[in-house]
């Protein structure tokens, strides 16, 4: 639009710049896709800020859901795990948390979760192999919960027996 | 030899609708026809006038669209509008002034002819200059069009004190210098009326 004619068809309105509003909306594509470096330094830095703070909050979760346990429970009475080689299921620290006790052939009691840590089969004491062993695939565990053969790589959590009376009381979890 | 440009020879055209059905195959748009094919005076006559966008070179289309929708390229082509943008306002349909933008209510958003840009930003002709049979629609070089028409080409308009220069010639007979479309007034200008207070085009103006 010329000047003459912008001045004899809108007589009341000035001449202006181009608003500020509109320096924030181009028409034109290039600078509609224009990235300021203000505006990368600032994308940068709260996606690094974002980033870090979920991996906090995934340790920080993972802590918190990975405690271990404190309850008491009597998990039956110490008679059934006197001989040497002999094992015991039971539930700890809920019900749907299958665990282990063996009496190991040198005449220690020793619990772990059942689960293995490979994917979560069910691990059985093998006498042969004087372990716990998981028939899924193929995972061995020695008495002290480590893992020496097949796929797992974790150890077993621990769990602490506490004998009182002739009753054996499951009285903790440890998550290695 | 200079660069291709868009020309509309409405005297041209012999209304065949070639140019519709061509549109409406380009692989962008598949199905939707973006050319107007405007009949003029049809109780007088049977001559018809092809509307593509003219790409104006300060388009109002985008100029008043709130949602910023509507982009124009480097090369001075107004773009269709974008999907996650536009919000189906119609204001670039209203303040056309050849009318060009189409709402489409079945996917609530608008659509225009962007002259073919995947073609003609690779200098293919446009679906509809392909086809024209009379080339009322041509995409040529300004020698080519000197040869080859009787009038001039233009790309000045006026529409009442509305200056618009445009990307899009149209071919006129020589001594039109610049068409000027007359308006009929049918309500007194938004200048003889009361300021609106809440009226947010005048507080973003403010804005410094």
């Amino acid at each position: 639009m010329n000047t003459q004619d912008q001045e004899q068809g809108c007589a009341g309105c000035k001449v202006k710049a181009t608003p500020k509003w509109r320096q924030d909306f181009p028409i034109e594509w290039e600078g509609d896709h224009y990235v300021t470096r203000r505006e990368m330094v600032k994308f940068l830095t709260l996606g690094s800020l974002l980033l870090a703070a979920a991996n906090w909050a995934t340790v920080v979760a993972s802590k918190l859901l990975h405690r271990g346990s404190h309850l008491e429970r009597n998990i039956g009475p110490a008679a059934s795990l006197q001989q040497s080689g002999s094992s015991m299921l039971f539930r700890y620290p809920t019900d749907t948390d299958p665990c282990i006790a063996v009496r190991t052939p040198e005449g220690k009691l020793v619990a772990y979760s059942q689960v293995c840590t490979h994917l979560s089969c069910a691990v059985v004491y093998d006498k042969a192999e004087n372990g716990l062993f998981c028939p899924c695939h193929h995972g061995l565990f020695n008495l002290a919960g480590q893992p020496i053969a097949g796929p797992p790589t974790r150890p077993l959590p621990r769990v602490q027996l506490e004998q009182r009376g002739d009753q054996l009381f499951a009285v903790g979890m440890e998550v290695v | 030899m200079s660069e291709r440009a868009f020309y509309i020879d409405y005297s041209r055209c012999i209304g065949c609708q070639s140019c519709v059905q061509a549109c409406a195959e380009c692989d962008t748009h598949r199905g939707v026809s973006l050319i107007h094919l405007e009949t003029i005076q049809r109780r007088e006559s049977v001559q018809t006038a092809p509307q593509v966008c003219m790409q104006c070179e300060d388009p109002i289309c985008a100029r008043v669209c709130p949602a910023d929708a509507i982009k124009k390229t480097a090369d001075g082509v107004v773009q269709s509008s974008l999907k996650p943008r536009c919000i189906g306002c119609s204001n670039c349909v209203l303040s056309c002034p050849f009318g060009v933008p189409k709402y489409q209510v079945e996917i609530d958003q608008m659509m225009k002819c962007d002259m073919c840009y995947d073609r003609t930003s690779v200098d293919k002709k446009p679906m509809c200059a392909t086809v024209c049979p009379s080339q009322a629609l041509t995409f040529a070089t300004a020698e080519e069009i000197q040869r080859t028409r009787r009038g001039v080409a233009i790309n000045r308009w006026k529409f009442g004190n509305e200056e618009v220069t445009t990307k899009v010639f149209v071919i006129v007979p020589r001594e039109v210098e610049r068409v000027n479309v007359e308006l009929v007034q049918i309500s007194p200008t938004p200048s003889a009326l009361a300021p609106d207070p809440y009226d947010v085009a005048l507080m973003l103006e403010s804005v410094e």
